[in-house]
């Protein structure tokens, strides 16, 4: 198991720098820069800035010296927000999506998991066609017409919660609902499938015939296999989910990461994007980790894959 | 499957217990009322709050908050007022003015606002190093130009100077009419020189001092809190000038975009909004007329036409495109908002000017002079290109001007739209036929439009190219006479109409969603607002702000 975890924590070094050079390059390919704006500085102004950010310099030598300041860990100052780190932004950002991402993690789970055990229990009868109907609703509909319906219901109607902000206790609920009922769409498919097949194994039928409760049959043998798919789809999920939504963060207005992600590459950030886009592969790469670590503990016959 | 029950206790149990737990009691709308708290939607996050370093009307509007100038503008007059200084005389050529500090100006932690604080920001801003994108707006100061692109590297040659701490001398390069309203721009604020030098060298751009622990300002408010794309937070500086006069402790300023901020307006969660959605417009006009406010705002939308490129290089062809345009039906059924068809390029009424030439709208005369350029009935006319960036609004308008070109003039344009800074790029590298563009004026006067078409500025990008228009311009400058001047003006509008670089459109106009309980706000063609003068009242007082 340490031999895994080690091997896989060396595969994180070539991955992140072919990220890393990657995004690189492809920024200085996109036409259009930080510093143009609908009223352009003159060329000199604009040399000036750019000699501030060290991009008067030729490309292989931007390209060094950002290869060893993101070794050091310094993610340099952003091009569009003048006076902020980038490594300051994401400090500030980050735990608001977590936050977000958590909450969103919680209603996904709890919704989720139960719908897709329970269609998978009454597979092909009404009930399930209604579950999965909802669920396929939930994976159908996007952010941007679910959050302005729920604002709608919630915040207009009711007045319960606050249309947008996160300022109050109350700002989390409708943004975690947007984010977790998407997700739960997808975990109750995945638990639904996950469920049926296993419940189809031989070892289901000897419990069943050594007449053990279904209740104990469900939660104590097969619920652990059935979740597989989820736990392995949680990694990415997880990763995308606290690393933040820019379409819901937008639509109320929450300071979290994604929208950070997003604009910078519209401005041309490139610092920016480069610190959102490696922050994102750490994450994604340490919870795919995570998940298959997860993985070995939950089916042994993984443990020796 | 009575096994789920538990679950689904759980879920209950937590909607309800998340539904009661949020509710709110109060709004920021109530609230901001009690406690004298503004909340304001900006729109978007500010760039910076150095007002050397900024360019936009967001940042313009947050900062004016937090400092002040030499003067400030009556939002509702457009009339000059005292700032920082008191009083000033001007030489009887027009090209010295002396300003006279007000003894009670004082920086936020309570250090007395000198005339050398003013050297200070203007060396910082001049100073090539510090690549201020905006450092134009003082090149009517005497040799701030040379100084500020490398040509004199001695300050002193600079025409500002200090007599004593609160008396300041600024000698311009010729009288500059509007030279008392270039003064509320904040590239001529002063910033507190011990501040900046703590927090690195007088032209580091990468600086922290502009954070809310840091920042030191001499406006009516100062910075208590900023946190990126949630809120800037000022509360009122006990040091200011005119402190007494500031009638409320707090104004949130909170970037949320047009539609986020409709609906938090709507939900009584924002005294005011910076814009207002377009497809939300009719709604308040049939619903809440009394918080819709739009009016005039100083910037025009045009294309301007590749003059390099055959056959846009024959101004015929120009001027056949820029009569064929059917301006009153685009802002009457297109853009709706209250926009003005633009016959000319600077906005009317621009400090006092507006121009007397029209440009027509005349489908047949410009049959004739398409014909007239060899392209009878649109024959033989290349298909060309009409470049935007990507926007529903302006895709909207290309295709009317294309449906209009087409049926007037036989004439075909391809649409063609790229990304914000792409199409920056391409417009710069002038690879178009025809690009959309946009321009708001920095200052009331004409000059800040009619500059465009200069040939040796950075934003004239239709290559066009006018040694006569230029003399007019140039001539502009150095004279003090009003009349004289708006004359010079005329004839050079005149002469853009006449070789048409750029076709205006409309003019655009500004709205707004404002609460019944603010009191003492101004609409004006500047977008500018000044937060001292605003008030919060409970809609008994019965003061109502002008529309």
């Amino acid at each position: 198991m340490s031999v895994f975890i080690l091997r896989r924590l060396l595969q994180v070094i070539p991955t992140l720098w072919v990220i890393a050079t990657l995004t690189f390059v492809l920024m200085k390919l996109t036409p259009g820069g930080p510093f143009d704006d609908e009223k352009p500085v003159s060329p000199e102004v604009k040399a000036l800035i750019e000699a501030h950010y060290g991009l008067d310099q030729p490309v292989y030598i931007q390209y060094i010296r950002f290869l060893w300041q993101r070794l050091q860990g310094d993610f340099g100052p952003s091009y569009k927000y003048i006076g902020w780190d980038v490594d300051e932004i994401i400090a500030q950002s980050f735990p608001v999506s977590l936050e977000l991402g958590l909450y969103a993690l919680v209603i996904a789970l709890v919704l989720g998991i139960p719908i897709g055990v329970l269609a998978a229990l009454n597979q092909d009868q009404p009930s399930d066609t209604l579950l999965m109907g909802l669920a396929m609703t939930g994976i159908c509909l996007p952010a941007f017409v679910l959050a302005p319906l729920l604002i709608i219901v919630f915040s207009f109607q009711l007045g319960w919660v606050n249309p947008f902000g996160w300022f109050h206790a109350g700002d989390r609920v409708l943004p975690a609902l947007t984010l977790g009922l998407l997700y739960a769409a997808y975990v109750a498919r995945l638990a639904r499938s996950g469920m049926i097949e296993v419940m189809r194994e031989d070892y289901i039928r000897t419990a069943r015939a050594k007449g053990l409760r279904e209740r104990t049959i469900v939660f104590r043998h097969a619920l652990r296999t059935a979740l597989n798919p989820v736990v392995s789809y949680l990694g990415p999920a997880i990763a995308g989910l606290i690393s933040g939504s820019f379409v819901v963060e937008t639509i109320f207005f929450i300071p979290g990461l994604g929208s950070f992600f997003v604009n910078s590459a519209f401005n041309r950030d490139a610092t920016m994007i480069m610190g959102t886009v490696l922050f994102y592969a750490v994450l994604i790469i340490f919870f795919n980790l995570l998940v298959d670590i997860l993985q070995m503990w939950m089916n042994p016959r993984t443990r020796h894959g | 499957m009575m096994s789920l029950s538990i679950p689904y206790r759980q879920l209950i149990l937590l909607t309800v217990c998340i539904a009661t737990g949020c509710t709110q009691d109060q709004s920021n709308v109530e609230r901001g009322v009690r406690d004298k708290e503004l909340y304001v939607g900006i729109g978007t996050e500010p760039a910076a709050l150095d007002p050397h370093l900024t360019t936009g009307l967001t940042e313009f509007n947050v900062m004016a908050s937090l400092l002040e100038g030499l003067t400030t503008l009556d939002t509702e007059t457009m009339e000059i007022r005292p700032g920082v200084a008191a009083s000033w005389d001007i030489s009887e050529d027009g090209k010295v003015y002396t300003f006279y500090l007000d003894p009670a100006a004082r920086w936020s932690n309570s250090d007395a606002v000198t005339s050398n604080d003013f050297l200070f920001s203007f060396e910082r801003i001049l100073t090539p190093e510090l690549g201020a994108p905006y450092a134009y707006m003082l090149y009517s100061m005497r040799g701030a130009k040379a100084f500020n692109r490398g040509e004199n590297r001695d300050f002193s040659s600079v025409g500002v100077s200090a007599p004593d701490a609160s008396t300041l001398v600024i000698e311009l390069e010729s009288p500059t009419p509007y030279f008392l309203s270039l003064l509320t721009h904040n590239t001529w604020w002063p910033v507190h020189p011990p501040t900046i030098l703590k927090h690195g060298a007088m032209t580091d751009r990468i600086s922290k001092w502009t954070r809310a622990e840091n920042y030191v300002g001499n406006g009516p408010f100062k910075l208590e809190h900023w946190s990126l794309n949630h809120s800037i937070v000022v509360e009122k500086n006990p040091y200011y000038r005119e402190n007494t006069a500031v009638k409320l402790n707090k104004v949130h300023f909170l970037p949320i975009n047009a539609d986020s901020e409709e609906r938090a307006f709507r939900a009584n969660q924002l005294h005011m909004t910076s814009s207002v959605p377009i497809h939300r417009l009719d709604w308040y006009r049939d619903h809440q007329p009394e918080n819709l406010r739009i009016f005039n705002a100083l910037g025009v939308y045009y294309y301007i036409l590749n003059t390099t490129k055959p056959p846009l290089d024959d101004p015929r062809v120009r001027k056949a495109l820029a009569y064929s345009i059917n301006r009153e039906a685009l802002t009457e059924h297109v853009l709706k908002a209250g926009e003005q068809p633009a016959y000319h390029f600077t906005p009317p009424n621009t400090g006092g000017y507006t121009a007397q030439v029209r440009l027509p709208y005349d489908p047949e005369q410009a049959r004739k002079l398409l014909a007239e350029a060899g392209f009878p009935g649109g024959e033989g006319f290349p298909e060309f290109e009409l470049l935007f960036n990507t926007s529903e609004a302006h895709h909207t308008i290309a295709v009317a001007i294309q449906q209009m070109w087409k049926r007037e003039l036989g004439v075909n344009v391809r649409l063609h739209n790229q990304e914000w800074k792409v199409y920056l790029s391409t417009r710069e590298a002038m690879g178009f036929d025809i690009v959309r563009a946009a321009w708001f004026g920095d200052y009331n006067d004409p000059y800040t439009f009619l500059s465009l078409g200069e040939s040796d500025n950075g934003n004239n990008h239709s290559g066009w190219v006018k040694p006569e228009y230029d003399q007019l311009l140039e001539q502009s400058t150095v004279t003090a006479e009003p009349e004289t001047r708006r004359d010079i003006f005329q004839q050079a509008e005149e002469i853009l109409l006449d070789e048409m670089p750029i076709i205006p459109i409309y003019f655009y106009v500004s709205s707004k969603l404002v609460d019944q309980s603010v009191r003492g706000w101004h609409p004006n063609i500047l977008g500018y607002q000044l937060y001292q003068s605003i008030s919060l009242g409970d809609g008994s007082e019965g003061e109502v702000s002008d529309f």
